[in-house]
């Protein structure tokens, strides 16, 4: 994917040849700047990862150890027999795959629609969506609880899964891939007597496989990772996400490190696996995501 | 005669009933939740921020009282100017930092894999999740940080707990947790800059540093514009980090603004002051926005 002008490899001209050839390191200078930083960078996961697996005894010890010396896993046996970690994993994981699934079909739906489709009300309604783009939620999380405290929504899952169900920038998202794909295949689709859904799910749908990836690694990583709105909308712990449990968990057994550290690791290896296995497709998403 | 022009246009008028029909049933969910969730609460929010209410008892209604009573709060000035000290850093600096690790990174040399997921790993982590960390490795007594510091000689530092400090360290932590983005962007930008650029500047004889003034940065320009702009909306908006270390203390010195509304409205119960702050926030946040976008726009007009 780094097929890109490389300078670094074109020919010199011949007076840097010259002059680099007095003191040439045996690699490139560029490690000199990325090894220490990369390091820096993963070090306290790395140290995150390796605490986990250190009793409380041997983290409070001083000086700090680096390395647990007998590996034990009495952090994560803590975190899901003293707290209901595992049911706040539970909770994130539906908040964060429905949050996933309902942005696939609304906001691909609706994209599609504000792409290609004419209608009344489609200028306003495109318009409405984008100017909510700029409303930011902290001004929307007081009476969005208010509301949802009126629908009795507040202290259920539902508080932390209804404001996930779609967004502007979704849609924005969709509706601009939509708009980049040439419409000759779906004049065909529609030839061949394909109704306007069937043209969408079988003719469209099918060439968005990048767009669709982008919308979900962004739903997932904000879905996954928020912590303000669950904070305000649910104070009942059986209703925690796993960011929430983790924060909260923080305030009466804070000296808990080893309990701690499990809990961070549980709640971040999820997102990290998935990173390492769509590694190249996440960078590439995150640059193709209209963001230039 | 009228008869089947009736018919003809009651026909059309039942084509268009359809069309538009299946197209609002594919718009017409998303575009409800939206502005059930966005418009109909921005709207609600203003009516709140004129109100005095706690949520329990019925509302009162005090005109613009809780908007004066903010402009004579310091502690709403302190939020203010904790954020534009983290903004004031964390902004420049992530920039300036993507740019350079993405100019290091956009070569062929070993370990790039290796240097890239480093570095990029840490924006998927969450931000509660980097402030929990943050608070062991820079715990002062059983800290890394402080242990590494000490081997080279240097005495313990208080960080988080220190209120000298505890902004700056903040700081670290957010662009630790956030660099990963400017330098994905910058990668991508800079893979867009045509090769024949590069050619050109060297024909002319131009050294790799004219070069990379010449042709790089201002090729980089417009996407300094977006990333400036998204950064400083991110840095005005945070919290959770300051949520899972300090909870705005030691003394209050890293309370923010998104903090202090939090703090107002779900903490004090105030909904009506919380509002007028976010909307207070919000306006400063568009204003800022639409002034770096106005001034880019003034910038290229005038280099061109």
């Amino acid at each position: 994917m780094l097929s890109t002008p490389v300078i670094e490899n074109a020919v010199p001209s011949p007076e840097t040849a010259v002059r680099r050839r007095r003191w040439r390191l045996p690699f490139s200078p560029w490690h000199l700047l990325l090894m220490p930083v990369a390091l820096v960078f993963v070090f306290p996961l790395v140290q995150m990862i390796l605490t986990s697996f250190m009793s409380s005894a041997e983290i409070n010890t001083y000086p700090p150890r680096y390395l647990p010396s007998s590996p034990q896993i009495t952090g994560y046996i803590g975190l899901f027999t003293q707290a209901p970690a595992l049911r706040w994993l539970g909770n994130s994981a539906i908040v964060a795959g429905t949050a996933v699934l309902s942005h696939l079909v609304l906001c691909s739906a609706a994209g599609y629609g504000f792409a290609r489709l004419r209608f009344r009300g489609r200028q306003v309604g495109f318009l409405t969506i984008i100017a909510t783009i700029m409303i930011p939620t902290q001004l929307l999380m007081i009476p969005t609880y208010v509301m949802f405290s009126r629908l009795g929504l507040v202290d259920t899952l539902a508080a932390a899964i209804v404001p996930w169900l779609s967004s502007a920038f979704g849609i924005f998202l969709m509706r601009q891939f939509f708009l980049s794909l040439p419409s000759e295949l779906e004049d065909a689709g529609r030839i061949d007597g394909c109704s306007t859904f069937g043209v969408f799910w079988r003719v469209v749908l099918p060439l968005a496989k990048p767009a669709l990836a982008t919308l979900t690694i962004f739903t997932l990583l904000g879905s996954w990772n928020d912590l303000l709105w669950p904070l305000v909308a649910i104070s009942d712990e059986r209703w925690y996400t796993i960011q929430l449990g983790l924060a909260n968990f923080q305030g009466p057994r804070r000296t808990d490190w080893s309990m701690l550290m499990s809990g961070n690791v549980v709640a971040t290896l999820p997102l990290i696996i998935g990173f390492v296995l769509v590694q190249r497709q996440f960078i590439a998403t995150m640059t193709m995501s209209g963001l230039k | 005669m009228t008869a089947p022009r009736r018919n003809r246009s009651r026909a059309r008028l039942a084509v268009a009933v359809r069309r538009n029909a299946t197209a609002w049933l594919f718009v017409g969910p998303a575009t409800l939740i939206i502005v059930g969730l966005s418009i109909f609460p921005a709207a609600w929010s203003l009516l709140i921020s004129q109100q005095r209410w706690n949520g329990i008892t019925a509302p009162k209604h005090i005109g613009f009282r809780n908007y004066s009573a903010l402009m004579a709060d310091p502690e709403m000035y302190d939020a203010v100017r904790h954020t534009m000290v983290f903004t004031g850093i964390f902004v420049p600096v992530s920039i300036l930092v993507g740019i350079l690790l993405a100019v290091a990174l956009n070569r062929r040399i070993k370990f790039l894999a290796f240097y890239r997921t480093c570095i990029f790993v840490p924006f998927v982590m969450s931000a509660a999740a980097t402030g929990i960390l943050a608070n062991f490795v820079f715990d002062p007594r059983a800290g890394i940080i402080n242990s590494a510091l000490r081997m080279v000689g240097i005495p313990p530092q208080g960080f988080l707990e220190d209120p000298q400090q505890a902004m700056f360290v903040l700081c670290v932590v957010a662009l630790w947790g956030a660099l990963g983005f400017t330098v994905v962007v910058y990668l991508a930008a800079l893979q867009d800059i045509p090769a024949e650029l590069y050619e050109a500047a060297q024909i002319d004889g131009a050294s790799r540093w004219q070069a990379f003034r010449s042709v790089t940065v201002p090729q980089l320009l417009p996407v300094t514009v977006f990333t400036s702009v998204w950064q400083t909306i991110t840095a005005l908006q945070l919290f959770d980090v300051v949520f899972t270390t300090t909870r705005g203390g030691p003394v209050g010195v890293t309370r923010t603004i998104v903090y202090f509304v939090y703090h107002q409205a779900f903490e004090l119960a105030d909904y009506g002051y919380g509002s007028a702050a976010a909307l207070v926030l919000f306006l400063v946040t568009m204003l800022i926005t639409i002034g770096m976008i106005v001034y880019a726009r003034l910038k290229r007009i005038e280099a061109f």
